[in-house]
């Protein structure tokens, strides 16, 4: 048997992998929306283990919310990601600097 | 298991909304072509039928409907017609800037209205599951609005900004709530305040999802130190998208704290008050000190936004429904004064290049007295210098921080206060004191942006020579 512990240390685990591949990339933008697709899975099996283990179906519906909405902000991540291509040629972290103060 | 059909008359305004958007959605294809502002004049249309919806179901009485996940009060009434009002301002400055900026496009309005449904939808919301699904609606129409001048690096930069740290907020929060759920067993805000009150909790799960729900919320309102994004995301965006940005989520902002912090955790109380004490502290800090040095004028607004959110906060931390009603009456205050603040640089904006460099205005007096006035009207304002509104604002919240015995903070903010005024007297001083470097006339784009500037601007003096209504409807709603 699987306690609900070990679910929750897993989903502080890929939350902590998704907010250092937010704070420590500095190439790619793309691995910013990995990273944020990943922390919304932590969220998800955080909602699904407690669900499970409190007999209780709003959790998982809550996960169905955060998966359609995970898609949608992934469209418009993209989005946003082709015209900063299309307008500097490059998608590096570092190259986003020019507001600063 | 009985399904019984909830009722749908308390969520009306917000039904008629989201039809009559999705229409304009699919009319703007058809006839954008044919009426250039067809688009434009049914969003207007869509703004006056949904507030007119609002005014004849106002009611003080608390209903809750489909199972529990919508609430319709007369707080959540005058949140939206405050929403309304401002998009209503909103779009009048962005038709003119859309079409000197040359990327005018009916999406724009109907990005609007949708992102004001997500507002509506956060406002009402009475389970974290709606919550969410609010706040995404409008954050996702906001970072469309941000990208929507394809060409220019900078708003592309803040929209991409504005987008990462705005999802990594919801999943803070996200993850915050997973951890109240998983504590109380519920989603529904009033159930998660009974099981909290009867105290049969875990209360360090809770403690913890209470940690991650604030940083959320601290995102979502700009409060330091989750303010990294604010200046950025102002100066870079389009200016037109600015004034909405920095005006009318801060509402809905305010609502989401309200909701989830007294509505959902008022039993947490003493241990959010001390999270929302760094923050204030923090946010008071930064919003008086590195606005200073600031030389863009949207940056500046960007800065003093984040002291304004700094005494929003003073009055959530009061913890009783008189802290909350002068919260409540300080958002609505500064998001009027936005309105002035950003209208003001979005009417001018065909001048130069943009016109929201502090140095722009150098001369102002000089080059249009009766403007000059009316920014000096906005920068007193928000200053907090009587008669205006922004003084009545400054005075009501630290009157509930010092009710609740915390003089130390009210007197902090007072010093804050006054170091920030430094920077509003720059730009006055600017306006009356230094040689224009340029002396011809300034106008803004059209005599209908000039009358909207100016009713609004004045509209800071008279509400602040007569503050009770407006005092009294943020009281009597909460």
């Amino acid at each position: 048997m699987i306690a609900l512990s070990d679910y929750l240390i897993f989903g502080a685990v890929l939350f902590t992998i998704s907010m250092a591949g937010i704070f420590l990339n500095r190439k790619n933008i793309i691995i910013l929306l990995m990273s944020i697709e990943l922390l919304l899975l932590a969220v998800n099996t955080n909602f699904v283990a407690f669900s499970y283990y409190l007999n209780d179906v709003t959790g998982q519906i809550f996960v169905f919310f955060i998966l359609t909405v995970a898609a949608a902000e992934a469209a418009i991540g993209l989005a946003i990601i082709v015209l900063v291509f299309r307008n500097r040629k490059s998608i590096n972290v570092d190259d986003l600097d020019s507001l600063k103060g | 298991m009985n399904f019984v059909i909830p009722s749908f008359a308390p969520a009306m305004p917000e039904i008629v909304l989201l039809v009559l958007t999705s229409l304009l959605l699919i009319a703007d294809t058809i006839w954008s072509k044919r009426f250039q502002f067809a688009t434009y004049y049914a969003a207007q249309v869509i703004l006056i039928v949904t507030a007119v919806l609002i005014f004849m179901s106002f009611s003080s009485e608390e209903v809750i409907t489909f199972n529990g996940s919508f609430i319709h009060d007369s707080f959540a009434d005058v949140m939206k017609l405050f929403i309304l009002l401002i998009t209503f301002a909103v779009f009048l400055f962005s038709r003119e800037y859309l079409l000197q900026k040359q990327f005018y496009k009916g999406e724009y309005f109907t990005l609007g209205l949708f992102s004001i449904l997500g507002m509506f939808v956060m406002v009402s919301a009475y389970n974290l599951i709606t919550m969410f699904i609010g706040l995404e609606i409008m954050s996702l129409s906001l970072y469309a609005m941000i990208a929507m001048r394809k060409d220019n690096q900078a708003a592309l930069e803040a929209a991409m900004k504005y987008f990462i740290l705005g999802a990594l907020a919801t999943g803070m929060m996200l993850y915050g709530f997973s951890m109240i759920y998983g504590a109380t067993g519920s989603v529904q805000f009033d159930t998660i305040s009974g099981v909290i009150a009867s105290g049969k909790v875990d209360s360090t799960v809770l403690s913890f999802g209470l940690v991650f729900v604030v940083i959320g919320l601290a995102f979502k309102l700009g409060a330091a130190p989750f303010h990294m994004w604010v200046p950025d995301v102002y100066q870079g965006a389009p200016s037109s998208i600015t004034l909405f940005l920095g005006t009318a989520p801060k509402i809905a902002a305010f609502a989401m704290m309200y909701r989830i912090l007294v509505d959902a955790l008022q039993g947490l109380s003493g241990e959010w008050q001390s999270l929302l004490i760094m923050l204030a502290v923090l946010s008071l800090i930064v919003g008086a000190v590195v606005a200073i040095v600031q030389d863009n004028l949207k940056r500046m607004l960007a800065y003093s936004g984040i002291g304004h959110v700094g005494f929003i906060l003073l009055g959530v931390i009061a913890a009783n429904p008189d802290g909350y009603s002068s919260a409540m009456f300080y958002t609505i205050v500064y998001a009027i004064t936005g309105v002035a603040g950003f209208g003001m640089i979005v009417a001018l904006a065909k001048i130069g290049n943009g016109f929201d460099k502090i140095a722009d205005f150098k001369g102002m007096n000089a080059r249009n007295p009766w403007l000059a006035l009316m920014f000096l009207f906005v920068m007193f304002s928000m200053a907090g210098i009587p008669p205006f509104i922004g003084f009545y604002a400054k005075i009501v919240v630290l009157e509930e921080v010092i009710n609740a015995g915390f003089v130390w903070l009210a007197v902090f903010a007072v010093i804050m206060s006054v170091i920030s005024t430094y920077y509003y007297l720059m730009v006055v001083k600017a306006m009356y004191f230094d040689a224009p470097e340029d002396s011809s006339k300034v106008e803004p784009m059209s005599n209908q942006l000039n009358i909207v500037v100016s009713i609004v601007a004045i509209s800071l003096l008279v509400l602040g020579l007569m503050p009770s209504s407006l005092i009294d409807l943020a009281y009597n709603s909460l």
